[in-house]
């Protein structure tokens, strides 16, 4: 055995010289894959300054008041009263009614596509509701508006008929048209493509082991499923609604078409009143004033940062997800 | 409706035929065989595979394998890797299919009926022919006593009586209930290997199967946790009719009443020879058995 030495040494730097085409090429990746972060910095920063007169007029009012109006003072100066309670009421109702017929359909699909269907269906299926998430959202608004709208407003009357006495599915006056339920529903189906594919991605990385003993002990196909796989990937699905939720809420054109907006909170989820931060943006862009502008540009800050924590969270969820095999 | 499992290899008497000058593991296998003289009569139901065949695709791996698995004996499958015995043995109780583009011919006979029959239902077929595998795989989610009365959830079967009961006999029988008595609601990833696959038999034990596959359990243990098993394999081969894959020669001699012996030979996987354990140890037919048992190749 050789004696130990008296001092171990540092480690040496391993160092190697570059060659000039590779120092170019780096230099322009690097600047590209930072430039989405640079863009989504500067929105931020633009919409806080554009915003902040309003935030510092209107204080927590901006937050908890519904109405939105423009009046002038006794010198003629413009004042505005702007508070958006009634959309963020409105954002996350349409969200919640979204996730609620979306994750289950999508949970199911997914679940067909990765258990049940044959090869060729399965690569069918997935590229047509890959497509669905391509699709513009102006036309799932005029389809909401002209197709479903009609047909939806039917469902809302039964769904009030017999489940009326549950809150938030009675309405004050029986009016059924352009409700936040209708918007729910157009959001669903759009989100239903990221939900899926998040699903399915995380069901499809069920330990093999685990699916054969639930096999080995006599479980059916669904019993098998029960106890390994929506256990193993019942954190995907969250993740996946989560994505889902980033989407609705920041969903704009499909909405304003078939929604009905209105400065008033409104919890009645089947009734002709809704609420939706960014389709009032564009609802109010046209004739907005000087201080509504601000005030819009405010509101697309806050939408901003909502979309963003959603975000930020299930993209944490998801990669825990998929990464930890639970 | 059941008579082809009487009437196959006579357990019990052959180790009289002994030759005195038998390698070590003839010994071993003698010995197993002399302590099973005198045991009480075999229970159980008996399995029987037909000139089974099994594809991967277009590719044949396993080709034309006879065997009977006379009820209450214990089989070893023996032979170099690739040679077809996990898929042998996932044929045995329909594991095979989970496979896709997997298929199979021939028949396996389990107490006479053919459980590749059009209309048999398979989940049926699974609770009467457990399996235990390489790998030790419990139910993470789930804790120690949840994992063994899984199988029952999982097949929707009513138990009579009482769970507690049936938790505690299949815990015992598997080797493991003095070790994990005092903490059964303890999740089942915080044990051991080894003790993680005696989870696994007793998982198995819980749906009182009639026989029970197990392909290398022991594979992925340390010597300890193996000696474990083998007891519980000699306990539980009093009840019923288990067939054991293994690559521990000593394993083999020490556990099973016959062995068979697989070869692939460049080909499809097929059968050389079985017999009576202590016999293919010690004066094989087969020059290939004889080989591959004192080592020579595989
Ligand atoms: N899922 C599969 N797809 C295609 N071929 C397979 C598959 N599983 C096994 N095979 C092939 O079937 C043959 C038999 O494999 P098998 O796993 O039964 O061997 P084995 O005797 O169990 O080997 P080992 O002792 O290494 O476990 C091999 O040639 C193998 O390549
Ligand atoms: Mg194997």
């Amino acid at each position: 055995m050789p004696a130990p030495t008296a001092e171990t040494p540092d480690p040496r730097k391993l160092t190697t010289k570059h060659r000039a085409s590779d120092r170019l090429f780096r230099a322009v990746v690097t600047t590209f894959s930072f430039s989405a972060l640079i863009i989504l910095t500067l929105i931020g920063l633009f919409l806080l300054i554009k915003g902040f007169s309003t935030f510092k007029e209107q204080g927590l009012h901006f937050f908890t008041t519904a109405g939105w109006s423009v009046t002038q003072d006794a010198n003629g100066k413009d004042v505005g009263h702007f508070g958006l309670s009634a959309m963020l009421l409105g954002t996350v109702l349409i969200a919640l009614v979204a996730l609620f017929i979306a994750v289950p359909l999508s949970v199911l699909t997914a679940l067909f596509l990765t258990f049940y269907a044959p090869e060729r269906i399965r690569t069918f299926l997935v590229s047509v509701v890959d497509l669905m998430a391509a699709f513009p959202s102006i036309l799932y608004g005029l389809w909401g508006f002209f197709i479903l709208g009609p047909m939806a407003e039917y469902w809302a009357k039964l769904i009030n008929k017999y489940l009326g006495w549950i809150p938030f599915l009675s309405v004050p006056q029986p009016s059924f048209t352009r409700s936040p339920f209708i918007a729910g529903i157009v959001l669903a189906v759009m989100i239903v493509p990221i939900v899926t594919s998040v699903s399915r991605e995380v069901f499809s990385q069920t330990p093999l082991d685990r699916v054969q003993a639930a096999y080995a002990l006599g479980a059916s196909k669904w019993g098998m499923i029960k106890a390994v796989v929506l256990p193993f990937g019942s954190s995907g699905i969250v993740g996946g609604a989560m994505l889902g939720l980033g989407r609705a809420f920041g969903e704009t054109v499909a909405v304003y078409s078939v929604l009905n907006i209105v400065f008033r909170p409104n919890w009645h989820i089947l009734f002709t009143q809704g609420g939706n931060v960014a389709s009032m943006i564009i609802g109010q862009w046209g004739e907005a004033g000087k201080a509504e502008v601000s005030a819009l540009l405010a509101a697309g800050l806050v939408l901003f940062v909502l979309t963003l924590l959603v975000n930020f969270a299930a993209d944490f969820v998801v990669n825990r997800a998929v990464k930890s095999g639970r | 409706m059941d008579n082809s499992n009487n009437e196959n290899q006579n357990d019990g008497d052959d180790m009289s035929t002994q030759s005195p000058a038998t390698k070590s593991l003839g010994d071993v296998a003698a010995k197993r065989a002399k302590q099973n003289m005198g045991g009480s009569a075999p229970l159980g139901v008996g399995l029987e595979a037909r000139g089974v065949h099994a594809w991967f695709g277009k590719h044949l791996a396993l080709e034309d394998v006879s065997l009977d698995f006379s009820a209450g004996t214990v089989t070893a499958l023996i032979g170099p890797s690739g040679c077809g015995k996990s898929t042998f043995i996932r044929t045995l109780n329909r594991m095979h299919e989970f496979i896709p583009s997997a298929a199979m011919a021939g028949q396996v006979l389990l107490d006479g009926r053919d459980i590749y029959e059009p209309g048999i239902d398979v989940t049926k077929i699974r609770l009467q022919i457990g399996m235990v595998f390489q790998k030790p795989n419990p139910f993470p989610s789930m804790t120690i006593g949840e994992n063994v009365l899984a199988g029952l959830k999982l097949a929707q079967i009513k138990h009579e009586g009482n769970k507690d009961d049936l938790l505690e006999e299949c815990l015992v029988r598997a080797g493991l209930w003095t070790e994990v008595k005092d903490r059964l609601g303890a999740h089942a990833g915080g044990l051991s290997g080894g003790q993680q696959q005696r989870l696994c038999i007793a998982r198995s034990l819980a749906l009182k199967p009639k026989v029970l596959l197990m392909d290398e359990p022991c594979s992925a243990l340390d010597p300890g946790s193996t000696l474990r098993i083998e007891d519980t394999i000699a306990q539980l081969s009093k009840t019923m009719t288990i067939v054991i894959v293994t690559h521990n020669m000593q394993q083999a001699a020490r556990v099973s009443d016959y062995t068979a012996f697989f070869l692939a030979e460049g080909g499809p996987g097929h059968m050389v020879e079985v017999g009576p354990t202590n016999e293919i140890f010690s004066r094989p037919k087969d020059e290939r058995t004889e080989n591959y048992v004192s080592g020579r190749f595989g």
